[in-house]
């Protein structure tokens, strides 16, 4: 294959900045002594890091956010791993409605479904509770902890199964056993993906949200609403550092490029 | 005739879908038919939300031009979105394609990542570089001589426009690079050994086999702009509305939820329809590419 020219690595230098300056210069301006939005050129300093410490709705928003992305995540999991066994070992009618559906809080813009949850759960009492935005986020982050678990069923060699059951094992045994270490890789990737999400979402949990069950995204996006200052610069700052753990975990498990390929893989 | 382990088989991708079936048709098929039956209801100030049925709000939006105008900026800033993208992401992902294994990489890590990284964090990137009329952006542009007067980014189209393709660019470069990796590259070489120059084998060759991966890049684009919240609500501001913040201020702020709930089940709808008819019209006319 020819390599690529001077002008096209002009060009990709060009790219790669811009891609990289928004999260990078929130990260830098953390770091400045000073007492107003500046880039730290007079040295660093993590005032506005110890600042942090003075807001404890934000630490406490941190908290729901762990909280409520670990929970989910695993909820959607329990969920998940049968229905994508299911997908992937069985042609059954309905296979692919079925899969389109659990797929469909994907396409569905997440402001709909903010709106369709607040109706539902206020109706139904819950308005409002962290017991609510489980549900929720459950519902948002399910696409992406079945897709992993999915791709972990459908490359998974079934004579082994097969030989389990031959040797006696059945039911739980045999899930316990054999077939979920054999997915694990993929679950616990759909684990983390899931996580991400459900840590990142702003739109859909900015309408169900309430003082008490505020995350950090939400926390963030109404502090930015009044007013921009170095304090949220260093609370971004931290949340970067989270998800780039986060990915990098998940790139050297799984392949970030094999997380993220395939249709319709959503953030927002 | 069908056996008894046969019965069982047909039975157990049922059993093992069911739970999640009824977690879906329960918390999301459920909300979703209350939320357009909602935009049917009546709404004042007083009573608050009435149960009946009426057309009032979809009357409103159809007749009122505020909406017209706001759904109108909404869908004008998507296209402009993916436009964008599309003629920045699919040479950059031309690019990275080519790049040996270990920068490849690296870059595709950097390129995608943000992908993950907090939206409200990278939009709020995007304010600091506006920050303004001597934002960091503007400087860099005049000091290059690009532009002679600061453009005014905070609170206008344009920075929208700018910060939304930052925000989508990754779904593009992940869409066209999927594209790349079903290219054989030997066709290129046969094109340049019967003597094409490099602009006929991008035109002739490149460009109509990563076409299904930049307009299927394009769709999730257009999908995921036209119904993007942070990214408008913190450039553009409380004045500069579009669908989402829309239904967002009314909900939340006027606490007109049958009109909010219009203003979104329209959104869907008109959604939908664009992307599944433009998900037909690729698959027909790259049936081939698909196959």
């Amino acid at each position: 294959m020819r390599r690529n020219g001077p002008l096209a690595l002009i060009f990709h230098t060009i790219f790669v900045i811009v891609m990289v300056a928004p999260i990078l210069v929130v990260c830098l301006v953390a770091f400045t002594p000073e007492g107003f939005l500046s880039l730290p050129t007079n040295g660093f300093s993590l005032r506005w890091f110890r600042a942090i410490a003075n807001y404890p709705e934000f630490i406490h928003a941190f908290w729901v956010s762990l909280g409520l992305g670990a929970l989910s995540s695993f909820v959607a999991l329990l969920f998940a791993v049968p229905a994508a066994l299911a997908i992937a070992r069985y042609r059954f009618r309905g296979r692919d409605a079925l899969a389109a559906l659990f797929l469909s809080p994907l396409m569905i813009p997440h402001v709909v479904l903010g709106i369709a949850f607040l109706r539902f759960f206020t109706s139904a009492g819950l308005g409002g509770s962290f017991a609510a935005l489980i549900i929720a986020h459950v519902i948002i982050v399910f696409p992406f902890a079945l897709r992993l678990t999915l791709a972990a069923a459908t490359g998974m060699d079934l004579s082994v199964e097969m030989a389990a059951v031959s040797l006696g094992a059945n039911g739980w045994t045999l899930f316990r056993r054999v077939t979920l270490p054999l997915i694990l890789p993929g679950v616990i990737s759909g684990w983390a993906l899931a996580f991400i999400q459900s840590f990142d979402d702003l739109t859909m949990t900015v309408f169900l949200a309430a003082p008490g069950t505020e995350t950090l995204p939400v926390r963030m996006f109404l502090y930015i609403q009044d007013n921009i200052d170095p304090l949220v610069t260093s609370v971004s700052a931290c949340v970067i550092a989270v998800t780039m753990t986060a990915l990098i975990l998940l790139d050297r498990f799984y392949g970030l490029d094999r997380v993220l390929a395939g249709k319709g893989v959503t953030g927002r | 005739m069908s056996t008894a382990a046969e019965q069982r088989s047909a039975r157990a991708p049922w059993a093992l879908t069911a739970p999640a079936l009824m977690l879906f048709v329960g918390v999301l098929l459920i909300p979703l038919a209350m939320t357009v039956m909602l935009s049917f209801h009546d709404w004042g100030q007083y009573k608050g939300i009435e149960p009946v049925f009426i057309l009032k709000n979809w009357r409103e939006i159809a007749t009122d031009p505020y909406y017209a105008e706001m759904f109108w900026r909404t869908f004008r800033i998507a296209i402009v979105t993916t436009l964008l993208t599309a003629v920045l992401g699919a040479p950059e992902a031309y690019i990275l394609n080519r790049m040996s294994g270990r920068w490849k990489s690296i870059f595709l890590l950097v390129i995608l990542g943000p992908l993950l990284i907090s939206v409200v964090a990278r939009t709020l990137g995007w304010a600091l570089l506006f920050g303004g009329n001597n934002g960091l952006v503007n400087k860099l542009l005049m000091s290059a001589g690009l532009i002679h007067a600061p453009i005014p980014f905070m609170f206008t189209e344009t920075g929208m426009v700018v910060a939304l393709a930052h925000v989508m660019m990754p779904f593009m470069v992940l869409s066209v690079w999927a594209a790349l990796q079903r290219l054989d590259p030997q066709i290129e070489n046969a094109a340049l050994s019967l003597g094409a120059g490099p602009v006929t084998i991008i035109r002739r060759i490149i460009m109509p086999q990563i076409m299904p991966g930049v307009l299927s890049g394009a769709i999730i684009v257009f999908s995921l702009s036209a119904s993007a919240f942070a990214t408008p609500a913190i450039i553009g501001g409380r004045r500069l509305k579009v669908a989402a913040t829309l239904a967002y201020d009314e909900f939340l702020n006027t606490l007109d939820w049958p009109l909010g709930a219009a203003v979104a089940t329209l959104l869907l709808v008109a959604l939908v329809l664009i992307v599944v008819g433009s998900n037909a019209l690729i698959e027909r006319r790259y049936a081939e590419v698909f196959r």
